[in-house]
């Protein structure tokens, strides 16, 4: 017998639907750990049909940039719009891209 | 009596314990389980209309899934006894004394270990209707039997308070269960007409699954005995008019409302 939690963890959800091919971030719940996330994130996000494979992971698991971070980590690639490639000439023969 | 007899009870088994089931909406001990529970519900319902669409279709003379549900009375219902139970021990008062979810867990661990089998079974029914209902509710009780055998395992092995409750709901539900075993006209025309299937064929493998799961639950199998229940031959306790009267009082105050 483990320790009884007061609270259960947060739980980040990502799902992949038929048509995708990865698996996309769609919400959070609380579960006592991950296999009951699991589930649970069928019964939470799954029932429209969204998806055929669930990844869970916990939320403090996640370590995230900082807002304040913003300006120095991304505003420096606004100016350098050579790294798009949009400069190319596509030959008709391609087509679509 | 008659293989409609048998597909009744299948129906409604499904449909009452969807109804019972679906008292928790709103009330969940937490939201995920919330929609699990309704999930679980919707799942059940959805098998009963189409058990009472086949019924229908072949009684004729204007019979419908709504008549079927909402116009019968008590006796008239075949289910087993213990899907129409409220969610609490036999000695808390009225329907809405509490909800105990231990008890719901319990309950539908029993039935869906059951039906997981049954289901499976039917899927070689000479009835090919009967057939496919059952590989579609198949799908829908694994998962069934996952979520309630999940729970049963956290919370028999879990904290005092919470083995303690699931214990006595075990104690109170597992003796109902003898009704699965007990035969009825109904099943004997069916399984001579190779559309049903004899339960006691499974219940070695029944025995098997809650074993299984008790052990691992760190919970004790009570010992049966007492009084079998004989609901699926119109018997039932004081508890299932009133759920009756709760589910139909709609359908029977705006006799043929659409909605």
């Amino acid at each position: 017998m483990t320790t009884a939690l007061k609270e259960w963890p947060l739980w980040e959800v990502f799902i992949r639907s038929k048509q995708g091919l990865e698996h996309k971030h769609c919400g959070s719940l609380h579960a006592a750990d991950a296999a009951q996330a699991l589930d649970m994130a069928r019964d939470v996000y799954t029932r429209r049909q969204e998806g055929v494979s669930i990844w869970v992971v916990e939320s403090k698991a996640i370590t995230a940039s900082n807002p304040d971070d913003k300006g120095e980590l991304f505003d420096p690639a606004a100016d350098k719009i050579y790294r798009h490639p949009t400069f190319y000439e596509i030959p008709d023969e391609v087509g679509h891209m | 009596m008659s293989a409609v007899d048998y597909l009744l009870h299948l129906a409604d088994n499904a449909l009452v314990l969807g109804q019972r089931n679906a008292e928790w909406c709103g009330h969940g001990p937490v939201l995920e389980e919330d929609i699990a529970l309704a999930n679980v519900s919707l799942d059940l319902i959805g098998q009963a209309r189409l058990l009472y669409q086949l019924v229908a279709g072949r009684q004729g003379g204007g019979a419908t899934e709504d008549k079927l549900a909402y116009f019968r009375d008590t006796q008239e219902f075949r289910n087993y006894t213990l899907l129409e139970l409220p969610h609490h021990g036999p000695l808390s008062g009225y329907a809405k004394a509490g909800l105990d979810y231990a008890t719901t867990i319990v309950r539908n661990f029993l039935y869906s270990a059951l039906m997981a089998l049954l289901w499976e079974a039917l899927e070689k029914s000479a009835d090919a209707d009967l057939a496919a209902i059952a590989a579609k509710s198949l799908k829908e009780v694994r998962y069934h039997l996952r979520h309630s055998r999940d729970w049963l395992v956290r919370l028999g092995d879990g904290t005092d308070e919470s083995h303690a409750r699931t214990q006595a709901a075990l104690d109170h539900l597992l003796p109902y269960t003898q009704e699965f075993w007990a035969g009825s006209p109904a099943e004997s025309a069916a399984i001579a007409a190779d559309i049903g299937v004899d339960p006691n064929t499974l219940k070695s493998d029944w025995d098997t699954i809650v074993d299984a799961a008790l052990a691992e639950a760190t919970l004790q199998r009570p010992p049966l005995g007492g009084y079998v229940p004989e609901g699926k031959q119109g018997i039932h306790s004081e508890h299932l008019g009133y759920l009756l009267a709760e589910m139909q009082s709609l359908a029977r105050a705006h006799p043929n409302g659409a909605w």
